[in-house]
Order: C-alpha cells, then sequence, then structure tokens
C-alpha cells in the first residue's frame, strides 16, 4: 500500500495523510462521511501495522508494546521544577569542605544501657533519663539545672525553626519550595503601620454593655426582667447633686461654702484692678484728640454749607433734613454730651 | 512576618505534589465551562465531549459572564479555575448572534492561557443518534487513535493549530506500554475546506486478516460535527519556547537491591524473613508412615473438616 506517504506518530497513536484532497466534495453528508470513514481505515490500518509489528510481551490481559516517545511536540503543563537554593548550612558546609558521614539510626545509650534510636521519641540521652545532674563549681545557686536544660533544648529548636524559615525564604525567592510547603503572612506586608486587627469584646465587656443598655430606660432598668448572666450596672443611681439649701450644719454650710468662694474669687480680683491709672490717662488723651478733629471738621463743613443752602432751599425741607451734613453737625453733639457725663 | 504552612493531613500531601511542576508531567485535565449563553447544540457538545473525557476533566455547568477570550483581561476568571481545579486544557461553549454554537478550544501554561481556537459547530449529531453493536462502544478512558486527513492541515495555519490543539485534548495521558487489546476507538477528522473540518469519532474493530495485524473496521459511534474555525490566537514565541522545552535524557528511576559486579556481573540482593521452623505446619501427607496410617489419618482429617462447618450451621 501506499503507506510511506503516511506520517504516523506512534506515540500518540496517530496517523496524518497530508496528500489527500478532495476532487469534488460529495453533496450528501452520508457519502461525505463515508468517503471520510474510508479514508480514515486506511490510516487506522496504517497505525495498527506499525503497532502490532512492535516487540510484545505477553500479559494475562493482553499484550503489551513498548510505545516510542511521541514525534508530534506539544507543550509542558506547567514549567520545570526549578533546583532549590542550598541552604545556609549546605553552603558553610561546601566552604569548610565538610562532607555527610551516615550515621547508625540505633545507638548504644549507656545512661540505661539499651539500644535506643539517635533521634526523636525514646532517643538516646533524652532528658527524662537524666536522673542526677553533678554540681559544677560554676552553676549559680539557686537555678534548677533540670529547667535549665529543658530551657536550652527549647532555645535550640526556636533556633532552628528560624533558620528552616529563612531557608525556605530563600527557596521562595528561587520559586523553587517544595509541593506541600507554603508560606503564609501573619501580618500585612506594609511596614510602619502595625494595623491592629480588631479586638474581640471580652465577656466582661459584653456584660457591662448589656447592663448599661438594661439600665437605660426611664425607669433606670428597675422593672425589666433579668436576662440570665446579665450584671448589674457598675452605677446606679443618679449622678448630679444638689446641695441642701436651708442652713445647718455639716452638709446644710457646704452650699454657703461654695457661694462665698465663688463671690470672694470675684470680688477680689475687682478690689485689685478697679481703676488702672495708666489706661485712663491714655483714654482720656486719646477722646481729647478724637473731639479736637472733629470740632475741625465741623467748621470746614459750615462754611461749605453756606454756599449751597441756596439750592437746597429750591428742594425742600424734608430732602435736606436727611442729607448727610445735618447728620455730621449732630454727631459731635452727641459725644460732647457723653464726655459730659 | 511570614509563617510556614504544611498541609495537615497525608491527603491533601498528596494532592499537592499532584499539583506540583514535574520533570515528567502526568496527563492534562480539560476544563469544560459555558458561557453567558449557550444553545443546545453546544449543551450537547460539552456533555458529550465530557463524556469521552470522563477520566480526566472537570465540568462546570453554570453561567461564566466574566470569561470573555479574546479580549483583554476576560481570562482572570479562566486562570481562577484553572489554578483551583488543576486543569491546563479547556473547552468553552458560548452562543451569541454573531458567533452562532461557539466552542472555543484552548491551552494553559503554567495557569496562564496559551493559545486558543475558536470553531463554530455545524452538523452536529449527537451520540443518541447512531445505532451500532454496544459491544463495539469503546470503554472509558481508553487511549484513542487519531486519524488526519486533507492537506489542510499541512497548508492553513488555522487547521495547523486546530490540529495540534484537537490532539492535545483529546490524546489522553503520554504511556510508555500499551495494551493492545485496549485499542477501540479513533477519532477521525478531515479538512473538507480550508476552514471546515469534520470530526467524528469511530469505535475500532479488529477482524481476523490471517496474518498477526488484524484488519481494521471503523463504526461510526459519535458524536460527529463540523467545526468551521473562526478565530484563533497562537502563543507568543518566547512563551512557545519556554513551555516546548523536554528533558534530554528522562531521569530513571533508581533501581533498588540490584548491583553489577566486573567479576560476578549483575548481583541481586533478596531479603528474607527468618524461617520459623517450629511453627510451620506440616502438611499429613508425609512419606514417612504407612500407607494405611496415613489413609486412616486423611480420613479423620476430612472428618475434622466437615464437623465444624456443621456446628456453624448449627450455632446460629
Amino acid at each position: 500500500m501506499e503507506a510511506a506517504n503516511y506520517q504516523v506518530d506512534l506515540g500518540n497513536l496517530m496517523a496524518y495523510d497530508p496528500t489527500h484532497h478532495f476532487q469534488s466534495i460529495p453533496s450528501s453528508r452520508e457519502e461525505l462521511t463515508k468517503e471520510c470513514l474510508q479514508k480514515g481505515t486506511e490510516l487506522v490500518q496504517a497505525i495498527a501495522n506499525a503497532l502490532f509489528s512492535l516487540p510484545s510481551t505477553e500479559d494475562p490481559d493482553g499484550p503489551l508494546v513498548r510505545l516510542p516517545q511521541p514525534t508530534t511536540k506539544l507543550p509542558r503543563e506547567k514549567h520545570f521544577p526549578k533546583p532549590k537554593p542550598p541552604t545556609k548550612w549546605e553552603q558553610f558546609a561546601k566552604m569548610k569542605g565538610i562532607k555527610n558521614r551516615k550515621k547508625d539510626k540505633r545507638v548504644f545509650d549507656d545512661q540505661t544501657g539499651t539500644w535506643k534510636r539517635r533521634h526523636g521519641y525514646d532517643r538516646v540521652n533524652d532528658d527524662k533519663d537524666v536522673p542526677i545532674i553533678e554540681a559544677k563549681m560554676t552553676d549559680e545557686p539557686g537555678e534548677d539545672p533540670f529547667s535549665k536544660r529543658k530551657e536550652e533544648k527549647k532555645k535550640r529548636v526556636e533556633k532552628q525553626e528560624k533558620n528552616r524559615l529563612q531557608n525556605l525564604k530563600q527557596a521562595m525567592k528561587a520559586d523553587a519550595l517544595p509541593s506541600h510547603v507554603q508560606l503564609a503572612a501573619t501580618a500585612l506586608p506594609i511596614t510602619g503601620t502595625q494595623s491592629k486587627a480588631p479586638k474581640k469584646a471580652s465577656k466582661v465587656e459584653l456584660e457591662n454593655v448589656a447592663g448599661m443598655a438594661a439600665t437605660s430606660t426611664a425607669s433606670g432598668g428597675k422593672f425589666d426582667k433579668k436576662l440570665p448572666g446579665e450584671r448589674p450596672p457598675k452605677h446606679s443611681g443618679k449622678y448630679r447633686k444638689f446641695l441642701p439649701v436651708v442652713e445647718g450644719k455639716g452638709m446644710g454650710s457646704q452650699e454657703k461654702q461654695q457661694t462665698d468662694k465663688i463671690l470672694n474669687k470675684l470680688m477680689a480680683k475687682a478690689s485689685m484692678d478697679i481703676l488702672d491709672v495708666d489706661k485712663a490717662v491714655t483714654m482720656f488723651n486719646v477722646k481729647g484728640e478724637k473731639k479736637r478733629r472733629k470740632d475741625k471738621d465741623q467748621e470746614r463743613s459750615s462754611k461749605s454749607s453756606k454756599f449751597e443752602s441756596k439750592k437746597k432751599q429750591s428742594k425742600g425741607r424734608d430732602a435736606s433734613s436727611s442729607s448727610s451734613k445735618l447728620k455730621t453737625k449732630k454727631k459731635p453733639m452727641k459725644k460732647s454730651s457723653k464726655k459730659k457725663q | 512576618m511570614l509563617r510556614i504552612k504544611t498541609p495537615k493531613t497525608h491527603k491533601a500531601k498528596r494532592e499537592l505534589e499532584k499539583r506540583a511542576p514535574k520533570l515528567v508531567e502526568n496527563g492534562k485535565k480539560t476544563l469544560f465551562l459555558h458561557g453567558t449563553k449557550t444553545s443546545d447544540v453546544l449543551n450537547a457538545v460539552l456533555a458529550q465531549f465530557f463524556h469521552l473525557k470522563r477520566d480526566n476533566a472537570i465540568r462546570y455547568t453554570k453561567k461564566n459572564e466574566n470569561i470573555r477570550l479574546f479580549e483583554s483581561g476576560g481570562e482572570a476568571s479562566l486562570e481562577f479555575f484553572s489554578v483551583k481545579t488543576d486543569c491546563s486544557l479547556f473547552v468553552f461553549g458560548s452562543h451569541s448572534k454573531k458567533r452562532p454554537h461557539n466552542l472555543v478550544l484552548g491551552r494553559m501554561y503554567d495557569h496562564h492561557v496559551y493559545d486558543l481556537v475558536e470553531v463554530g459547530v455545524e452538523n452536529f449529531k449527537p451520540l443518541e443518534s447512531f445505532t451500532y453493536d454496544k459491544k463495539l462502544a469503546p470503554k472509558a478512558g481508553t487511549k484513542p487513535l487519531f486519524a488526519f486527513i486533507g492537506e489542510g492541515f499541512e497548508s492553513v495555519e488555522e487547521l495547523m493549530h486546530l490540529k495540534e490543539v484537537l490532539l492535545d485534548i483529546f490524546r489522553g495521558e503520554v504511556v510508555e506500554s500499551l495494551n493492545l487489546a485496549g485499542i477501540d476507538r479513533v477519532f477521525v477528522c478531515t479538512a473538507i475546506s480550508s476552514t471546515t473540518v469534520l470530526f467524528t469519532h469511530c469505535a475500532l474493530r479488529l477482524k481476523r486478516s490471517g496474518t498477526s495485524i488484524p484488519r481494521m473496521e471503523l463504526v461510526e459511534v459519535g458524536p460527529s460535527m463540523d467545526f468551521v474555525v473562526r478565530r484563533h490566537r497562537l502563543p507568543n514565541d518566547s512563551l512557545k519556547k519556554e513551555a516546548m522545552k523536554t528533558v534530554a535524557h528522562q531521569p530513571k528511576k533508581k533501581m533498588k537491591n540490584v548491583k553489577s559486579d566486573a567479576v560476578q556481573g549483575k548481583i541481586g540482593k533478596i531479603y528474607m524473613p527468618d524461617q520459623q521452623v517450629g511453627d510451620m505446619p506440616l502438611s499429613h501427607k508425609v512419606k514417612g508412615l504407612k500407607r494405611e496410617r496415613r489413609e486412616a489419618k486423611m480420613k479423620s482429617t476430612t472428618k475434622e473438616d466437615d464437623q465444624p462447618k456443621k456446628r456453624k450451621i448449627d450455632s446460629p
């Protein structure tokens, strides 16, 4: 057959006939599909020829063949996994030439005289297996060596956790975090502003508020039903106090004392600056000056009014009385009268 | 500040590992989506394509208003779904006056749209309209064969692109070994004109031919339709280059307990549990016994075997 014309990609089980060309596209749908299927059968046969001639191994389910790699290149789904950057320790070990040695998983424990794990639960040299710690000269008195040991262990673990986080951050920068690890932000990444998360109201606060709400009726919550767990209001009763007006001893005299106090304060101030001589002198001077100036103005205006008087008479009395010139005449009169008083 | 977050369950961890980028990738998953409006034809097309790819696909049946492919900013929602479902292929159906029965086939790279092909569906014949011997019906999840016919797939850019996308969507996982008894379906794509492709799904009937190679026969099982190519978007060159990278040599799986020695050749190591000779049950067919005794013992054991059964029946 003309199988040489077909491109067969066994990896994808695909065959392609690039030469086929319809002479005339059949008008009816059936004929078209029939022709397509006929051609398709040829192509499928070409695949089968290649496929069934591959060396096969028998399997209870049927013959198995090993397929070659697909020749049609299709894009990847995701990028390649990126190499993990070396950790701080790995860098250091490389610099110093430190190599990993294999260590036994089980170690003989002198403390208990048994074989134990090197790490983890029930490990060798475990803290809880140490019954006695010998005192040293350097020990501080009053310090518990057991709790000190525990504390030190805790610190070492914390330090390791910090180092781990740092290494993971570096890995994240290189986009090479292990698939099961995620680094989640614990706070907003904005530095400088410490925005606090809204605080949850405590139980006591809520109870206080409930109590306040209950007493905010006209009767001060006197006739309201109490809820289970509701607290009595912190401050029951009135805030304002009125002192007795009637005179007497103790509380009765307080009202008088209060008013006396205020009055004394006022009187004392008034007595001190009842007359400021300097101020009075300056005021007198200023007023005198003003008076002289106005008198001058008056003289000038009286001269000019003589020329205008003839015109005004023709206009009529009412208009002239409301004119500004008449007013100016009046003003100094008023002021002078004040000064006299 | 950052906090290390690790999965709480092993299942969650496995799920994350499945999604992580790998040197040798697992099969691509397909997402089936509906646009704002879909016609009956498109509903059927999406449902039946999903049915064909059931083992490795996810279908969303709600309307998606925010997905507008071929428009800037219309891909955000799709990319979100891709991250959520870990799908890198999608089939998006929409129906409008301007583009009736519109199907957008596309691929993603790193959860971003890689390329798109838009086709119109015509002359759709659903699965139900085909009558054939149901014994021939292809099994779910078998690896399909492909037959592409016509020069259009080489000369016309759109069709060339469509061919690649169709192959990527329907080929399933890349496998190393294949069971020959499991090939039972073929997709036949024929370029009728420079824009139209006849797409049909057939079952395979393997017939005896007298040689080791069987004679193939196609039985149309549907669905079958015409794809009329409308718009398409090719990936940009840098992205294509990145996505097409392959490993020079695939990493071999580490062989355990097998060594090769210069003198002795291949050496295998076998681990055997300690033999518990004391606990081993002895058979009653011991040659050392005389025949009569042997037979007597056989009889007694068969009786013993029978008795507990009877008791069991009696006991309740």
